[in-house]
């Protein structure tokens, strides 16, 4: 069963740590995504880079942002193929924006018929 | 039962289904061909193959191919062994902490309790309908976020099986403010869950922490009215139920257990000797909140130290703890403030107390001890 992990970090909880634990972080990061059970993921530029589209009636509105006034900023994901949700938590509970101030929310991804 | 074919099936409401089904062949058979030797084999593998039928007839090729490749049950071969270890991985399913603690609840009750939808509705005091929502989105989270029906890795153990425990003492707790069904019940699975795993001592603690309780319930009322411990009548005590809870605390003991069930279980157990060692019990409670942190177990050891003689000592305590909006620690503090002497302190706390209860027959007890002020 494929799952998404999806990182929600706590804005500056990375940037906030020693330049050696940042690089140790980092490594973590990078073992997750080297495990065999990892099919996917991506890191996400920072929020300030972001913009928004809506459609209303046709019409595409873009706007700036959003900025980063909430608790947490969903900042990347991983997705895993394993066997089942015990697998998916303890892969979460390694990933370092969980015990950094953020946090890991895990959802199953919808079998799409081959 | 149901368990027997949720692991097998991997799917609670085929199970249900197919369950329904068999007990229904074997409504209309048993009368007219004799009762088979093994019942409940041969319902668990009628209920497989009505399952398989209908799997068969409704989902594709692709599966069904998969379905076939699935062993025959053969009725005869079917081992007790199977039953339990099935029973076990779905009390773990049940309790597995992805899903929400009112529906690891629910479940429980439904898959091993054996209630039905209304019966846990009546328990809980919802409508059917929100139980039944309930166990449905439960079921449907099961499915759909891949909670395995399995016994957790060793490594995962400890805190599932804390999970377990913590839901079937939820239940009990239920039960302990009246509802006798439901603290049986709760005795029931833990009898279970002991008889599934022998050499956990936390299971044994457990077990043996209800069994006392409970066995003291019919003195904790008279009529509709609660009396305390020092209060109660012990002749009413069922002494078979404390002998048995006793018996399953020297079996937690001898596995070395020292974890909080089998603290409580210990204090439970000196609570009912002819001469309470208060002193004792305090001391156990220090030990209780130095494992579990709780500032409902220093409470409690507030109020052991009171019974030991230093009511001074035990306000000091109780005032000390951050609880608010706990109506036990109002109604503990309004109790010692009395026995000082401190009347408009009492009268002031046990109002207190009052406002924060739901439950009528401590309302009416609080009410009680306010008027003898």
């Amino acid at each position: 069963m494929k799952y998404a992990l999806l990182i929600y970090d706590k804005p500056g909880s990375h940037e906030a740590l020693e330049a050696n634990e940042r690089e140790s972080v980092y490594r973590e990061y990078f073992a997750l995504s080297e495990d065999s059970r990892c099919v996917g993921g991506a890191q996400l530029g920072p929020i300030e880079a972001a913009t928004t589209v809506e459609v209303k009636d046709g019409r595409t509105l873009t706007t700036d942002g959003p900025f980063a006034d909430t608790k947490e900023v969903f900042g990347g994901y991983y997705v895993f193929d394993v066997a089942d949700i015990d697998e998916a938590l303890e892969l979460a509970a390694r990933i370092p924006s969980a015990r950094l101030g953020g946090k890991v929310e895990v959802r199953p991804l919808v079998e799409q018929p081959s | 039962m149901l368990s027997s074919l949720v692991g097998f099936l991997g799917d609670f409401d085929s199970a249900e289904e197919a369950t329904a089904e068999a007990f229904a062949i074997a409504a209309e058979r048993w009368p007219r061909d004799g009762i088979p030797g093994n019942p409940v084999g041969w319902l668990v593998a009628t209920a497989r193959n009505r399952a398989i039928d209908r799997i068969r007839r409704e989902r594709t090729l692709a599966e069904k191919t998969h379905l076939l490749e699935l062993p025959e049950a053969i009725v005869d071969d079917f081992e007790e062994t199977k039953i339990k270890d099935e029973r076990l991985e779905l009390l773990f399913t049940c309790c597995h902490p992805a899903l929400a603690t009112e529906a690891q609840v629910a479940l429980t009750l439904r898959a091993l309790g054996g209630l039905s939808t209304e019966e846990i509705a009546r328990a809980f005091l919802l409508p059917e309908e929100t139980m039944k929502r309930r166990l449905t989105r439960a079921k449907l989270k099961i499915k759909q976020a891949g909670i395995p029906f399995a016994v957790p890795a060793d490594h995962l153990l400890p805190d599932r099986l804390a999970a377990v425990l913590a839901v079937v003492y939820l239940i009990f707790n239920e039960g302990y403010g009246g509802r006798a069904e439901l603290a049986a019940e709760a005795i029931r699975l833990a009898g279970v869950l002991a008889a599934l795993m022998p050499d956990e001592p936390e299971v044994r603690g457990l077990l043996a922490l209800m069994l006392i309780h409970h066995a003291r319930r019919r003195a904790r009322f008279s009529g509709q009215e609660l009396v305390l411990l020092g209060e109660q009548d012990r002749s009413l005590w069922d002494t078979a139920g404390i002998a048995a809870g006793r018996a399953q605390l020297e079996q937690a003991l001898a596995l070395r257990g020292r974890g909080p069930y089998v603290l409580q279980a210990a204090i439970a157990s000196l609570q009912t000797d002819a001469e309470i060692d208060w002193n004792e019990v305090a001391a156990l409670y220090g030990r209780l909140a130095e494992a579990t942190g709780s500032p409902v177990v220093e409470l409690n050891r507030a109020v052991a130290v009171a019974e030991a003689g230093d009511t001074e000592r035990a306000l000091e305590i109780v005032d000390a703890l951050e609880l608010p909006g706990y109506r036990y620690l109002y109604s503990t503090r309004a109790e010692l403030l009395r026995r000082l002497g401190r009347r408009d302190e009492a009268r002031a706390a046990f109002e207190r107390a009052l406002g924060l209860t739901v439950s009528e027959p401590e309302q009416r007890f609080l009410a009680r001890r306010l008027a003898e002020l």
